[in-house]
């Protein structure tokens, strides 16, 4: 029996939604492990052995000075472009919420020439429902790679519009970039854009929350005879890929 | 010498802050104001030069969504009709700034201080004479921060300060002057306690007043007599913790008062009543009832539940986000504070209509749309920061709580191992963890235990601050499965520390050295910091420090070792190496006087209510004063109003604010049903939480109608206890598994009338308690929530119980929801009891006499158990519980929510509304509106309807079936009767087509 890929879960103060991303990673088949961001400069080697590495939702530091940019600062400060690196090297990442917000404020797309940001809601408020996803069919990402028909799960953030320019957006949508998006948009986002991948598209960017969808029971129409697109697949993907 | 720089930070296109700020504007009759900008300022003290101005903008600016300079002071000239810049206080929480701090620390930034503020500019007409009114209503609260109008504000730095702070002194740069914590204060010398004298009458009596300890008489004496032995002087400190101890919001004087009656009866103290009702219904899955920080249940074997609901009434009235904020991470301690991981929070929220108009609120309250804004707001930010979903609650309107609005907050957690409770022992060191200590929130019990008058805001400043949801985070992290750290615990609540260690310290003893706790900024007085209300901090006892230490630093949580309990009986606080504090604990918990109260019990009309048609007052229902010449169109507009009235209309925009959905526990949510243009906006009755591998859970239901309080408060405690179990029952609760908590918030209870409403609701709320084998395990009450206007007027609130129900959900994959869910089920009604009109919602709406509320139905506990065999088997595919509005309103809300219509022609049979009754306008006025208890709408595929009968023992009836047509057919006024569109009723509910 093959080994359980190891799941680095990287964590700040106000990260909240990392028992559900490990749920989500353990019923996907991986171990996951948390690293507060604190401690990382003393398992960097650690980090570097994982087979994925994953930054849940929450409030890293209190969604002070904006949504992910305290997070992505330290994580600056100690790794460098160390998920890049990590990408390029086939391991998957994946950046929900948060994660995602983290992940933009570190320049993964700035750095690819994508000039975007993530704004607050349109309606300028935080915002709790289920939305459907749709893989892009021109993605290359690796966690949506496959998936058939939508999935289902809820959003549940303040500032999760994507913004970018026309042109950005058109240049995001042929590279391929764009991996999910919204079949209802819930926040203003251009082109619907619910998550971005980078060059090597083992790197997703999200604002939904998979990891709130793994068992059919948690999908809102389950009383109504309505369900199907779990969030686990997408951790399947990422799990799959980091095995090999 | 170091400078102050300032950036100022600009969203680019629309800021969804001024538009807020804007549409409360016009709500409020600003109607000519056309735009507002609101600029974020934050000053930096240091040496910055221009590089790392650029790095700060690097972190604080994104040039994609917001424009910045540091120039602030340029373009001034550029006309603005009015324009406000404000700062925080120093020392009430700021996030931004404290971050700040700490990334310019990692990076080695010559940055000292920090302090966070907005420009906020108008432009459009204002009239002159509004302009304060504006400010102050609007865009700035006195409470929490200082501003000057059309000039620029100056920050007031408070880390770093080597001058001890002297809150009272400073504030001449502002046109306000900040809240001063009181001038006693300024007496006392930062190290000593001042000893004052307490021999006479007139001396208590002047302490009490200038110190706001809002003790009784006879309270007094009891202070006079223990330190008469003492030279008849006391401590300034231990005179404050005895009024924090004793305090109506400590000490719970009125629960466990010997109260009489007008008439002379002896009534059982109202605490002894609750507890006797638990007792006596003896539940096995009850581990811990009225004990510690919250009650404690097990209904399977290797897991607890701890409950707790909690009020923030007063801080909510005058600072709305903080004082709601902080309500939240309050009950979320106390949940820590039985040693349970908290999974979920609970709100219920009661505020003055939206459309109150501005000349009739008294003065120095906040309007009730910027209370609601600020208080929903606060919620949503300390439990979505936190990780909590937030999944049961109410939002009420009433002209009652516009000077006092209430917000009660509720937590549960969860325990994998059995909970023992264990007292600190001698030799134990007593240990904060946390926050640091400033001069928030001082006084916050014997504040909230007085009555508030229109200098409230201004002069108990000290006693609101804003949370920090992420600290506390990081004490449930440590705590949560930390119970090898430590051998008790408690929260640090209202009188902080005294408070805290005070209970623990009771009986045994403690000595404690205030002088190595960690503080936000210097020159607090002793007994400042020991009733210092600071929040996120948390007080244990253990007999080995040190792997505590460790966990704290790992996780960087202060960890202070404050010193220890010792066995004496003597409580001893030291201070700079002055005994400051020397009491004996015997007499701080049990030296206080049992008060004597006397009610007067209410006289409820009982009678005529349910034995014919409802009495209309002149001018009353209609234009025509006859019920029998109404239409059926006149039913319709009724029907549309009560849709369309803030109690039941939809909610769905505040739920959705709340993350409802973390943990993925949330089995039945607070909004269900089918999506209509993409969003879910159908009500539950109850929310059901169950791991996500779970095959259990927990429902949660509320019950609350101060309605039914103002006609009759003994049948509001039966129907809200009836309320909170018909929830938890409707989406799947086991009825035989249930308990309670219960918050009681009042107004004087020394005014006889008010006592003797509380003391009826008590006894109603008992009866019904007993009655369904569901016991009280936990409970707070709120009194005082009153209001002296300006104009020498009371405003209380109305007498508001918030029953919370918590039951076991034996199987998660039988829960249910009220959304109707296919064509052809059947609609039948469960509990054919009697209805009423005093204190429903018609009669909110519509002009109808005063008549009783509803009576408690004794056969509601065996159909309840009927109603969850029938659930558990399968036969019941939606629920919905009969309450607000009435069977209309409740049929109404299962199409909106299922959007599917209905074809219900049939009366439920003890209802008199068929086409030849000459009666008939009345009876369907009976049918549609009436408000009962024990009932509800239930939906039934056709092949169990005879099966689900025949379990029900002749208590439900069919009515009707759901259809796919998109009408909605009511049961009056016989085939051609009333019918509507699901489209117009969701309309109605949702204000918006």
């Amino acid at each position: 029996m093959s080994r359980r890929p190891e799941a680095a879960v990287l964590t700040a103060p106000g990260t909240n939604r990392d028992p559900d991303a490990c749920l989500a990673l353990e019923l996907a088949g991986a171990n996951p492990v948390v690293i507060p961001v604190a401690s990382l400069l003393d398992v960097r080697s650690r980090l570097s052995d994982s087979d994925m590495i994953v930054i849940p939702g929450g409030f890293s530091y209190a969604d002070a000075l904006g949504a992910g940019r305290l997070f992505a600062t330290e994580l600056d400060h100690v790794l460098g472009d160390h998920l890049s690196v990590a990408a390029a090297d086939r391991r998957p990442v994946i950046g929900i919420c948060n994660g995602f917000q983290t992940l933009v404020r570190l320049g993964i797309w700035t750095r690819e020439g994508y000039r975007l940001a993530l704004g607050h809601n349109a309606d300028g408020v935080f915002t709790c429902e289920w939305v459907n996803l749709v893989p892009d069919p021109m993605t290359r990402c690796i966690w949506t790679d496959g998936l058939e028909g939508e999935v289902a799960c809820p959003v549940a953030h303040g500032e999760g519009r994507v913004v970018c320019d026309d042109a950005t957006a058109s240049a995001l949508m042929e590279t391929g970039r764009v991996a999910l998006r919204y079949v209802r948009n819930p926040n203003g986002s251009r082109g619907d854009i619910a998550g971005l991948t980078d060059a090597t598209g083992f790197i997703l960017g999200l604002m939904p929350h998979p990891e709130n969808h793994v068992v059919s029971r948690q999908h809102p129409g389950f009383r109504r005879g309505i369900g199907g697109g779990l969030g686990l697949r997408i951790f399947e993907n990422g799990v799959r890929h980091a095995g090999r | 010498m170091t400078a102050v720089h300032c950036l100022m930070v600009v969203v680019r296109g629309d800021d969804p802050r001024g538009h807020a700020l804007l549409s409360d504007a016009h709500a409020m009759g600003y109607a000519s104001l056309q735009s507002v900008t609101i600029s974020d300022l934050i000053f930096f003290q240091g040496s910055l030069g221009s590089n790392l101005h650029s790095d700060l903008e690097a972190i604080l600016v994104d040039p994609l969504l917001q424009s910045s300079t540091w120039f602030r002071s340029a373009g001034l000239e550029d006309v603005t009709s009015l324009m406000v810049e404000s700062v925080l206080h120093a020392g009430v929480t700021d996030a931004v700034a404290e971050q700040l701090l700490r990334v310019a620390r990692r990076k080695g930034w010559p940055v000292h201080g920090v302090v966070t503020g907005r420009r906020i500019e108008l432009r459009g007409e204002i009239p002159h004479g509004l302009r304060e009114t504006l400010i102050r209503r609007l865009m700035v609260n006195p409470v929490i921060e200082h501003w000057v109008v059309d000039s620029l504000v100056e920050p007031v730095f408070a880390q770093g300060a080597s001058e001890p702070i002297d809150v009272a002194d400073k504030g001449v740069l502002t046109e306000n002057p900040l809240p001063s914590v009181s001038t006693a204060t300024k007496a006392i010398h930062a190290n000593q306690a001042v000893h004052l004298p307490v021999r006479t009458d007139a001396d208590l009596d002047a302490l009490n007043r200038a110190r706001g300890m809002a003790l009784d008489p006879a309270e007094l004496d009891a202070v006079r007599s223990y330190y008469a032995g003492r030279g008849g002087v006391a401590p300034d400190i231990e005179l404050e913790m005895i009024a924090q101890t004793w305090s109506e919001h400590c000490a719970h004087k009125t629960f466990r008062a010997r109260i009489t009656t007008t008439t002379g009866d002896e009534i059982a103290p109202l605490l002894d009543q609750l507890r006797r009702a638990t007792a006596q219904i003896d539940a096995r899955y009850v581990v811990s009832a009225f004990v510690g920080n919250a009650g404690i249940l097990q209904f399977t074997p290797g897991t607890t539940f701890a409950v707790k609901c909690e009020t923030h009434n007063h801080p909510s009235a005058i600072e709305p986000f903080g004082g709601a904020n902080t309500g939240v991470g309050g009950v979320i301690r106390d949940v820590l504070g039985a040693s349970h991981r908290p999974i979920a929070c609970t709100d219920i929220l009661c505020f003055g209509p939206a459309d109150t108009s501005d000349a009739l609120l008294p003065d120095g309250v906040i309007h009730p749309r910027r209370v609601r804004s600020g208080v929903v707001a606060g919620i949503a930010d300390y439990g979505n920061k936190i990780g909590l979903p937030t999944l049961a609650g109410a939002v009420l309107y009433d002209p009652g709580y516009v000077a006092n609005p209430l917000v009660f907050a509720g937590c549960i957690g969860m325990a994998k191992s059995p909970y023992v409770a264990e007292g600190p022992l001698p030799g134990d060191r007593i240990v904060v963890l946390g926050g640091a200590t400033g001069r928030d929130g001082i006084r916050g019990a014997t504040f909230s235990s007085a009555t508030m008058d229109a200098t409230t805001g201004d002069v108990a400043g000290a006693s609101v601050q804003i949370g920090d949801p992420i600290t506390e985070k990081l004490l449930v992290d440590l705590l949560a499965d930390g119970r090898h750290l430590y051998r008790s615990i408690t929260d640090c609540g209202a009188g902080g520390l005294s408070s805290a260690i005070g209970e623990m310290a009771e009986g045994i003893g403690a000595e404690v050295d205030l002088d190595q706790l960690p503080m936000k900024y210097p020159g607090l007085a002793p007994w400042e910091v020991w009733l210092s209300e600071a929040q996120e901090r948390m007080v244990v006892a253990t007999a080995d420090p040190e792997p505590l230490h460790q966990a704290c630093e790992s996780l960087g949580i202060h960890c202070t070792d404050i010193g220890a309990f010792t066995g004496t009986g003597r409580l001893v606080v030291r201070s700079s190496g002055h005994p400051i504090v020397d009491i004996d604990t015997g007499f701080l918990h049990d030296g206080r006087p049992t008060r004597q109260m006397v009610a007067k019990l209410p006289q409820p009309n009982r009678i005529g209510a349910f034995a014919g048609a409802p009495h209309l007052s002149e001018g009353g229902l209609s234009s025509s004063t006859s019920l029998d010449a109404m239409n059926v169109a006149e039913f319709e507009t009724i029907l549309l109003e009560l849709l369309a009235h803030p109690n039941i209309a939809c909610k769905a925009p505040v739920i959705r604010r709340y993350d409802h959905e973390i943990r993925g526990a949330t089995l039945v949510r607070p909004l269900v049903g089918e999506p209509i243009g993409g969003h879910i906006i159908g009500h539950a009755d109850g929310t059901v939480i169950a791991e996500p591998l779970a095959p259990h859970g927990i429902a949660l239901g509320i019950g609350v109608n101060p309605w039914f309080g103002m006609t009759d408060p003994e049948r509001m405690g039966q129907s809200v206890v009836d309320e909170a179990v018909r929830n938890v029952v409707a989406c799947g609760g086991d009825p035989d598994q249930i308990a309670l908590l219960d918050n009681f918030s009042w107004g004087d209870p020394r005014r006889e009338e008010t006592l003797g409403d509380l003391v009826a609701t008590v006894a109603g709320a008992c009866e019904a308690a007993v009655a369904f084998g569901a016991p009280f395990v936990s409970g707070k009450d709120s009194l005082n929530n009153e209001y002296l206007g300006a104009d020498g007027g009371r405003h209380a609130v109305p007498p508001t119980l918030v029953i919370t129900a918590v039951a076991h959900v034996p199987e998660a994959s039988r829960t249910i929801t009220p959304d109707l869910k296919s064509a052809g089920n059947a609609l039948l009604v469960v509990g054919m009891t009697p209805v009423a009109f005093g204190g429903s919602h018609i009669a909110l709406v519509r002009d109808i006499a005063p008549s009783s509320a509803p009576p408690f139905d004794q056969s509601a506990p065996a159909r309840y158990r009927r109603l969850h065999a029938a659930i558990r088997d399968g036969l019941v595919v939606s629920c919905h519980d009969i309450s607000e509005g009435g069977l209309a309103v409740a049929l109404a809300e299962m199409a909106i929510a299922g959007n599917l219509g209905f074809d219900a022609p049939t009366p439920p049979p003890t209802f008199r509304a068929d086409a030849s009754d000459p009666q008939r306008g009345a009876a369907a006025l009976e049918v549609l509106f009436g408000e009962g208890n024990g009932r509800f709408v239930v939906e039934v595929e056709q092949r169990h309807v005879v099966a689900f009968v025949a379990r029900m023992s002749g208590d439900a009836t069919v009515i009707g079936a759901v259809v796919t047509g998109e009408i909605a057919r009511f049961p009056v006024f016989g085939e051609d009767g009333m019918a509507i569109p699901v489209a117009a009723l969701r309309q109605a509910w949702i204000g918006r087509p």
